[in-house]
């Protein structure tokens, strides 16, 4: 589903990514673990193609098309989400109709009726309990207000309803309680499928208790130092990143 | 001053003989003004003595005035001498009794600007009463409004046959000496609407006018007044667009609202004037008016909503006195500055009555190289015991050549008086526009969005099928600001 050809990437000048491969299928979930300032959140939205990343070699295939030169939106409608580290405070901008427009922009781009408002409450009413958000959140500004663990279950909500073929997440567990952590969990290996991918970059081994990953891969300074199984994030939990370095 | 007379003359003659080769005809004078073009308006208007001498004092205190230079607004000079006073369609006197009567080209031209009469009166229900150029040629709903009492006509009709009511109102809330472009309007004032609610009778539709200007370098100098008896209701909807056009065109207005005791007049505004040539802000309308309501009975209530997103210059501050007990004055504004557009916009309310109550809800929006400005000046009189105002001026900023500014002007003296003020800016940020991208959501889409729900404590106050004109207006202009 998604190819990652040495990969680099510079932003305002530093080059961050310096060669990265990556290749993601059907029905995998890979984490991908490393230090503060590694490059993790900058692979992140390179896939999702923020334009203040500067793509100066390699390449990333999606379903074996490149998608170098797509639109952030074209991508989004395509299938690829992020979760972002930082969610983004829009204020005014009703969290439902926020919601709707995205649903609605993406089932357009399918070739789908766009659902109206009664089918989409009761869609939206039914992820919510998924991620056990109360309904009262629907009608706030988007993120307005809402404290660091809802805004990550927020996140999860969107891409429970949008339903993406590759979903990136982007440190969705940091700043998580443990029970805010199980429901985020929970609702990723809901929306888990064999037609469906996740990419999960976190600095901790714990939300790996939780969702099986096939993949661990650490990234250190731009490249991929080392890729292994469950096994090597239990190892990075005990040992620190200090032996991968050389 | 001869030779101007002698055109005049030259010209009203002339009519009789060709009449004009545009595709409608106009009976337009030439560019100028003096006391000989005053009179003729008047006397092509029909209009008693009275009315004549009232537009020649506002007229000779008009020179003796100077143009206001505080706002933040910067434009050319204008040579009052270059602008034709007066264009009418022609034979008025033998006008349209139906809409079938108008001429066509004319039906077209409204069509174009998304405003087919027909269906308006089938489906919206809307009494309109359109202004091509300055006259008044078709209303509609006459007959139920007439029903209901209400006087709703051109402001020529109701010199006409309501002369009694035209002479008690008229620059009582704003005098002709009040500023520059008010006397400018009373002097020169071609036509408007006039509405009379009468005692205890709730307007049965929305009233609304449409405002446009065709002929070129004609000034538009509109004149509305609106009387709210006793206990009446009446919610009134003024719409404009404006042709592309490339010789900057002034349009004077003046609106006076008069609400008797517990009366409550709602007057709400889409103006889309043309703003400009987007690449060199050349051409667009200056849109300098004068909007005043008084409160003047006890628990009256008047209530502002504009949506500003035309104009090459907009000079406005649709105000309140608020000089019933109890009474309520509301302001709620979108104003939009995109490309070289320049706003200067708010309100003033003054508070005179006891338990008086004003809001004011402001929403900026710049965009290019536009300039934005909210003024707005709250005053509690010496007597208006327990007054309360809530300010609060909001601005966003999209992209780094436009500008936002903000004057609050507070003069207080009752210390029993309640006042709030909050004022924000914001910009759409990178951020946020990516965070929508993410979601599938265009560049176009995502400003809309964001714009929209800046303004929605706004839109909420329009009546229904003009808040989603207004999203529409938005959307159109802020088309391409962004990316």
């Amino acid at each position: 589903m998604l190819e990652i050809k040495n990969l680099k990437v510079r932003i305002q000048g530093k080059e961050i990514l310096k060669g990265v491969n990556l290749n993601v299928n059907n029905g995998e979930i890979h984490a991908i673990m490393g230090r503060n300032g590694s490059g993790k959140s900058t692979l992140a939205n390179v896939i999702a193609g923020r334009d203040s990343y500067e793509v100066i070699g390699g390449d990333i295939l999606y379903n074996n098309k490149s998608i170098i030169e797509d639109t952030p939106e074209n991508r989004a409608l395509e299938g690829i989400f992020m979760s972002f580290q930082y969610p983004v405070i829009i204020p005014g901008v009703n969290n439902t109709y926020f919601l709707k427009a995205a649903l609605n922009a993406k089932r357009k781009h399918q070739g789908k009726d766009e659902l109206d408002a009664v089918e989409f409450l009761d869609l939206i009413r039914k992820n919510l309990q998924i991620v056990g958000m109360e309904e009262k959140y629907l009608h706030r500004g988007v993120n307005d207000g809402f404290s660091g663990g809802e805004k990550k279950r927020n996140e999860i909500l969107q891409m429970i309803t949008l339903e993406p073929n590759l979903a990136i997440l982007d440190e969705t567990d940091s700043g998580l309680d443990i029970d805010a952590l199980k429901i985020v969990a929970e609702g990723v290996n809901k929306y888990r499928r064999d037609d469906r991918a996740i990419v999960i970059i976190t600095h901790y081994q714990r939300i790996l208790r939780y969702l099986e990953a096939n993949h661990v891969h650490v990234l250190i300074d731009g490249k991929i130092a080392k890729s292994g199984g469950e096994e090597l994030a239990e190892a990075l939990e005990e040992k620190g990143y200090g032996w991968l370095d050389s | 001053m001869k030779t101007q007379n002698k055109t005049i003359e030259e010209f009203t003659s002339q009519e009789y003989q060709y009449g004009f080769v545009t595709d409608i005809e106009q009976d337009t004078i030439p560019p100028g003004l003096d006391e000989n073009v005053i009179r003729f308006i008047s006397h092509k208007k029909n209009e008693p003595e009275w009315l004549l001498n009232w537009r020649l004092k506002a007229f000779k205190h008009w020179q003796r005035m100077d143009e206001p230079k505080w706002a933040k607004v910067d434009y050319p000079k204008i040579d009052y001498q270059s602008i034709s006073y007066y264009s009418a369609p022609k034979d008025k006197s033998d006008g349209p009794k139906s809409l079938d009567e108008v001429d066509p080209e004319l039906i077209d031209t409204y069509n174009k600007l998304g405003i087919p009469l027909e269906e308006q009166k089938m489906l919206s229900g809307v009494a309109v009463d359109a202004v091509f150029d300055s006259v008044s040629i078709a209303t509609t709903f006459k007959k139920d409004l007439e029903k209901a009492g209400v006087i709703f006509c051109s402001f020529s009709e109701a010199v006409q046959d309501h002369p009694a009511l035209v002479k008690k109102y008229l620059g009582s809330v704003v005098p002709y000496t009040d500023n520059y472009f008010a006397a400018l309007n009373s002097a020169v004032f071609s036509d408007g609407s006039f509405v009379y609610i009468p005692k205890g009778v709730r307007c049965p539709m929305e009233l609304s006018t449409y405002f446009r200007i065709n002929a070129m370098n004609t000034g538009q100098f509109e004149r509305t007044l609106i009387i709210a008896d006793d206990q009446s209701h009446v919610s009134y909807l003024e719409g404009c667009t404006a042709p592309m056009r490339d010789e900057n065109q002034l349009h004077a207005a003046v609106v006076e609202l008069i609400a008797n005791k517990d009366a409550e007049i709602k007057y709400s505004t889409v103006q889309n004037w043309y703003p400009g040539d987007p690449k060199t802000g050349k051409g667009g309308i200056y849109n300098f008016v004068t909007k005043r309501g008084i409160c003047s009975g006890s628990n009256s209530k008047i209530s502002w909503t504009q949506v500003e997103t035309g104009s090459a210059v907009t000079w406005k501050y649709p105000s309140c006195i608020l000089k019933g007990d109890n009474s309520i004055g509301e302001f709620y504004s979108v104003a939009v500055a995109n490309n070289f557009q320049q706003a200067d916009t708010g309100t003033k309310m003054i508070h005179i009555g006891k338990n008086t109550n004003s809001t004011i809800i402001s929403k900026g929006i710049s965009a290019g190289k536009g300039q934005n400005t909210y003024r707005g000046e709250v005053k509690v009189m010496k007597n208006a015991d327990k007054a309360r105002n809530y300010s609060q001026c909001d601005s966003i900023l999209i992209g780094s050549e436009c500008g936002a500014h903000t004057f609050p002007y507070i003069d207080v003296r009752n210390s029993s008086a309640q006042m709030e003020h909050e004022a924000s800016t914001s910009n759409i940020g990178e951020d946020q526009l990516f965070y929508c991208n993410q979601r599938g959501i265009s560049i176009e889409n995502a400003v809309s969005l964001i714009v929209n729900g800046f303004c929605k404590e706004v839109f909420r106050e329009l009546p229904m099928e003009f808040a989603v004109e207004a999203q529409k207006l938005m959307e159109v202009s802020l088309e391409g600001s962004v990316g």
